[in-house]
């Protein structure tokens, strides 16, 4: 029999969590839903616009009551939960009625906060939070003509916006003397504020409500200064409380909201919460964009994946007034740590801040033109530097880029169907309308997810947002998280790993099967990443998938152009003997290769070799000594040295040797990207050990360690790690941070956005801080590095793979010549 | 469609999720395996700049070409959206575990 989930709260996050349920495991639950509401479910957010007269209920459902039953959930609608009894594990009804559960979700959202003062009670009194209170104003809004709204929030505006358009005379009442304290400063609230006036609404700043006077319904309000106004319809918008009352009864551990833990459970495992009923990490919150992520790991737990974790969401803010674009996130007041980059341009009612800490953009703010809100917030959730651009970045995504191709939403409306929005993915905009009218979409990210429209190059965002609120009418909302591996799974690089070690998966098809891959063997992105990860994590033990890796690391000589191949020997520390170069010469003459060339890091490369020639080319290498110098892989490249003390007037250390001893004991290790090595006989650092990702200056008390450099397209110096005394000590520490590079990079991510990603007092603390810790890492890269230092090339010329090297057969006038 | 089947190797000649080439007078041809066993045949060069696809990964019926990883549909040679361009596509079967190719391209892009 089906294990049985009950559901409290038809609203947004419980049935979000529902839906994301059945979509990664539909049969594992008997589902009963229980709504307060005498609704199918809806988007709460919509009710602004239903309210302004822009939207229908219709217009509004998510679900309608069809869709329960065609996936056979029991609804009820209309009946408030009252009690919950956990030890005869069921809940009751308002009329009696129970239902047994092996598993609870509580999504009782909020309630709006009352306050406290006299004739709160009274008729003409509402709140706006469902579609009972819209109704409501609307039906005062036919009979009466003065409105006011105690709030000047979000919620406040668009009441009293909403209001408004129904045709009543509107005042907004707000404690403070700025609009929106809490998302904007004080130059973007007073051009809202302007705005809005202009538009007809009045304002009371800095008054605060004493009394609500009226016999039985609501006529006056009374201010602490005695000044009174009149009203026959007052909205209270000043807040809402996390709806705990429920769970508190059943002494469910609450505090502000319903304490939950990262997989959303509360302090009884079998009872689940979602929403903004939470408290999460000590934070409630109010936007529907923490519930989608939080109702994606509920539902992935009750599915007993149980990988995912919540780890709180960065929010942004929109108003939905249309004709009003205001936009903020992050930390947008600053401190006297951030700096503040500004644009105004009054007449034209533009304003944009930007709140920056060492070229990172921490908080934003913006009014009268939010096309590139999306763009800011991605930045500021990645933590962008955006050093390169600071000059432009005021002006915007389009500037930046060089793209003036952002349109707004009178454009789009006007786009024809086949207009394409997306270059890169080939979406045009009626796959897009239609995606998002058929499957209900109504954020960024849904879109991309389901049309692929802005998931690659991102330059059109402008426009598909654009789109969105033209369709859906300027209320989506931004659901930030983190980016997946590729298209192929829902999951982060980082979940992949923490599944590969935690659960012990060992090959790919089964770590794709258990994380729920969306196509059959991937894609050449993730499966080059699950090969390296596997290898990384099961030393010994993990089978090289071969057509998991790129043509290069399979031919273990690189591709060129023209699809012949190079070959680089390795010469160690850049060492080399008469012996090596006459055996070089020689494999260049005999097989007539057409390029010989020195490479950046002191190696020979011989170009212009047939794919099966390279076996008989590396036998004849390997019988002078000469291996596999690895300069196709993902891997540990070339040790660069200087000649050093033996030689240099200068050196103060046996560079060279290190180079040597240390290239002897990293060569053959794979790694997330290329890993390049130098060692300087002194500071004058002739080896450019300061643009490699392990750099060794030796110095006369030692030897100066650095990490994190990188040349080619974007030169980076690298980081100094740390001072150390002896040869020994730089192996050590060479070893522990090549492990650390490979536990934790990203595939593909070299060692200089790594250390800005991860951040340099992350490293020092595993590498320099813990002794102990730096020890077991350079261990456990010492063990893997036992089953990698197998000569690939020796392999293959002794008939290793030979399929990868060999045609299949050749056929002449259609006759068979050679079989294989 | 006067197919002329040759046997060009068996099953197991080709490695899964993987490719051999059968060399031609008229150019390379590379016969494709994918992780369900399914066999695909296309001339052995990219519509693009004429990368070696035998070379690509292999993955679900595409293979991505090792240049510029342009994705290649195996069934009909036809460059995956938004890329355009079309590499001849052949027919090949399995008889048995024996692999039989023809040099009769299937009839679908112009040109090549
Ligand atoms: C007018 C308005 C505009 C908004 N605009 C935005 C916006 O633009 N962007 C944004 O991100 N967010 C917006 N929000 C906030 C957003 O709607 C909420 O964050 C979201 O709806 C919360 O979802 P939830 O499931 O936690 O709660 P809800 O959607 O409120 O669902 C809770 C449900 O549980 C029911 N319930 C409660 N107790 C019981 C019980 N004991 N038994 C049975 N049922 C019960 C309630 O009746 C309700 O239907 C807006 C909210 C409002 C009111
Ligand atoms: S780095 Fe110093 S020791 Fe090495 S070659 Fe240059 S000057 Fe000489
Ligand atoms: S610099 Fe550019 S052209 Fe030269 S080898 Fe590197 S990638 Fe090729
Ligand atoms: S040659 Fe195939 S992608 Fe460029």
């Amino acid at each position: 029999m089906k294990e049985k989930l009950v559901v409290i709260g038809n609203g947004m996050a419980g049935i979000r969590t529902v839906e994301e349920l059945l979509k990664v495991a539909p049969d594992t639950y008997d589902i009963t839903v229980f709504g307060a509401e005498p609704y199918g479910n809806y988007n709460r957010i919509m009710l602004s616009p239903l309210l302004a007269g822009e939207k229908t209920i219709d217009d509004i459902m998510l679900n309608d009551e069809q869709w329960y039953v065609d996936n056979g959930i029991t609804l009820h609608k209309g009946k408030e939960v009252t009690e919950i009894d956990r030890v005869g594990r069921r809940v009751v009804a308002v009329d009696g009625s129970s239902e047994k559960y092996d598993r609870l979700l509580i999504a009782t959202g909020s309630t709006p906060f009352i306050i406290p003062v006299p004739g709160n009670d009274l008729e003409g009194v509402v709140s706006f939070r469902d579609i009972h209170d819209v109704d409501r104003m609307l039906q005062a809004a036919k009979q009466h003509k003065h409105a006011v709204v105690i709030g000047g929030g979000l919620l406040g505006l668009e009441a009293a916006n909403g209001l408004m358009q129904q045709g009543m005379s509107v005042t907004v009442v707000h404690l403070m003397d700025t609009l929106l304290e809490r998302q904007l400063d004080k130059p973007a609230a007073e051009m809202l504020k302007k705005s809005l006036e202009e538009r007809g609404l009045n304002f009371l700043m800095g008054a605060q409500t004493e009394a609500i006077v009226g016999k039985e319904r609501v006529e006056k309000i009374r201010f602490k200064d005695g000044t009174e106004i009149y009203a026959d319809l007052v909205v209270m918008a000043v807040g809402i409380r996390a709806n705990t009352a429920l769970a508190k009864k059943a002494g469910i551990h609450c505090e502000r909201g319903i304490v939950v833990n990262d997989t959303m459970q509360t302090f009884d495992p079998r009872v689940y919460a979602v929403g903004e009923c939470v408290q999460h990490r000590g934070i409630t919150y109010g936007l529907v964009a923490p519930l989608f992520e939080m109702a994606k790991v509920c539902a992935n737990h009750l599915a007993q994946y149980g990988i995912g974790r919540y780890q709180g969401t960065v929010t942004s803010t929109k108003l939905k007034v249309t004709g009003i674009d205001l936009f903020s996130a992050g930390d947008f007041h600053g401190d006297e740590n951030t700096e503040e980059l500004v644009f105004q341009d009054a007449s034209r009612g533009v304003y944009r801040k930007l709140v920056v800490q060492n070229n990172r953009i921490k908080g934003a703010v913006m009014y009268g033109d939010t096309l590139d809100s999306n763009w800011y917030f991605d930045l500021m959730r990645d933590e962008t530097d955006i050093s390169d651009f600071r000059d432009k970045v005021l002006f915007g995504q389009a500037h930046h880029l060089g793209d003036a191709g952002h349109g707004e939403e009178q454009r789009v409306a006007a786009m024809s169907d086949d207009t394409e929005i997306c270059g890169c993915n080939g979406v045009c905009k009626g796959d897009i309308v239609k995606a998002i009218t058929e499957k209900k979409l109504f954020t960024l990210d849904d879109v991309r997810a389901h049309t692929k429209a802005s998931s690659s190059c991102g330059s059109c965002t402008g426009l598909v947002e654009a789109l969105l609120a033209h369709v859906v009418g300027g209320d989506y909302s931004t659901a930030p998280h983190l980016k997946p591996m590729c298209g192929c799974t829902v999951h982060t690089h980082d979940e992949v790993r923490a599944a590969i070690n935690g659960q012990e998966l060992k090959s790919i098809p089964e770590v794709m099967k258990t994380l729920e891959w969306k196509t059959p063997d991937g894609c050449p992105k993730c499966r080059m990443a699950l090969n390296y990860y596997l290898l990384c994590a099961w030393p010994g033990e993990y089978q090289d998938a071969s057509q998991s890796r790129f043509i290069n690391e399979r031919a273990h000589a690189n591709i060129q152009k023209d699809g012949s191949y190079s070959v680089i020997p390795r010469m160690w520390g850049g060492d080399t003997t008469p012996a090596e170069l006459r055996a070089i010469a020689e494999v260049a003459e005999k097989y007539k290769v057409k390029t010989v060339h020195v490479t950046g890091g002191q190696r020979i490369a011989l170009f212009g070799l047939k794919k099966e020639e390279l076996p008989a080319v590396w036998d004849d290498l390997n019988n002078a000594g000469l291996v596999s110098g690895h300069a196709y892989g993902k891997a540990l490249r070339t040790v660069k040295t200087c000649v050093g003390k033996e030689w240099c007037r200068f050196g103060t250390q046996d560079s060279t040797r290190m180079g040597i001893e240390l290239e002897k004991m990293t060569w053959g290790c794979w790694t997330p990207h290329k890993f390049k090595l130098a060692v300087s006989g002194c500071p004058r650092n002739c080896a450019e050990a300061t643009i490699k990702d392990f750099g060794v200056v030796s110095v006369d008390s030692g030897w100066e360690l650095h990490v994190g450099g990188n040349g080619g397209v974007k030169v980076r110096a690298t980081d100094f790690l740390c001072h150390v005394k002896t040869g020994e000590e730089v192996k050590e520490y060479c070893a522990a941070f090549m492990q650390l590079y490979r536990e934790n990079a990203h595939y593909l991510e070299r060692t200089a956005p790594w250390v800005e990603r991860v951040g340099l007092s992350y490293i020092k603390e595993h590498i320099v801080e813990d002794e102990e810790g730096r020890k077991k890492l350079a261990e456990r890269f010492l063990y893997s590095q036992k089953f990698s230092q197998q000569d690939p090339w020796k392999e293959r010329a002794q008939g290793a793979e030979k399929h990868e090297f060999e045609p299949l057969l050749q056929v002449m006038n259609e006759k068979v010549l050679v079989n294989s | 469609m006067s197919d002329n089947w040759i046997e060009v190797g068996s099953l197991n000649d080709i490695p899964q999720q993987g490719a051999r080439v059968v060399q031609t007078e008229k150019g390379d041809i590379a016969v494709f395996r994918t992780v369900d066993d399914e066999l695909f045949a296309l001339r052995d060069k990219c519509p693009h700049r004429g990368g070696p696809l035998s070379q690509g990964i292999v993955h679900g019926k595409r293979v991505a070409c090792p240049l510029h990883d342009w994705k290649i549909n195996l069934a009909n040679g036809e460059a995956v959206a938004p890329d355009e361009g079309c590499t001849t596509s052949f027919p090949v079967k399995l008889e048995g575990e024996r692999v039989m190719l023809s040099l009769a391209a299937n009839k679908g892009c112009a040109g090549n």
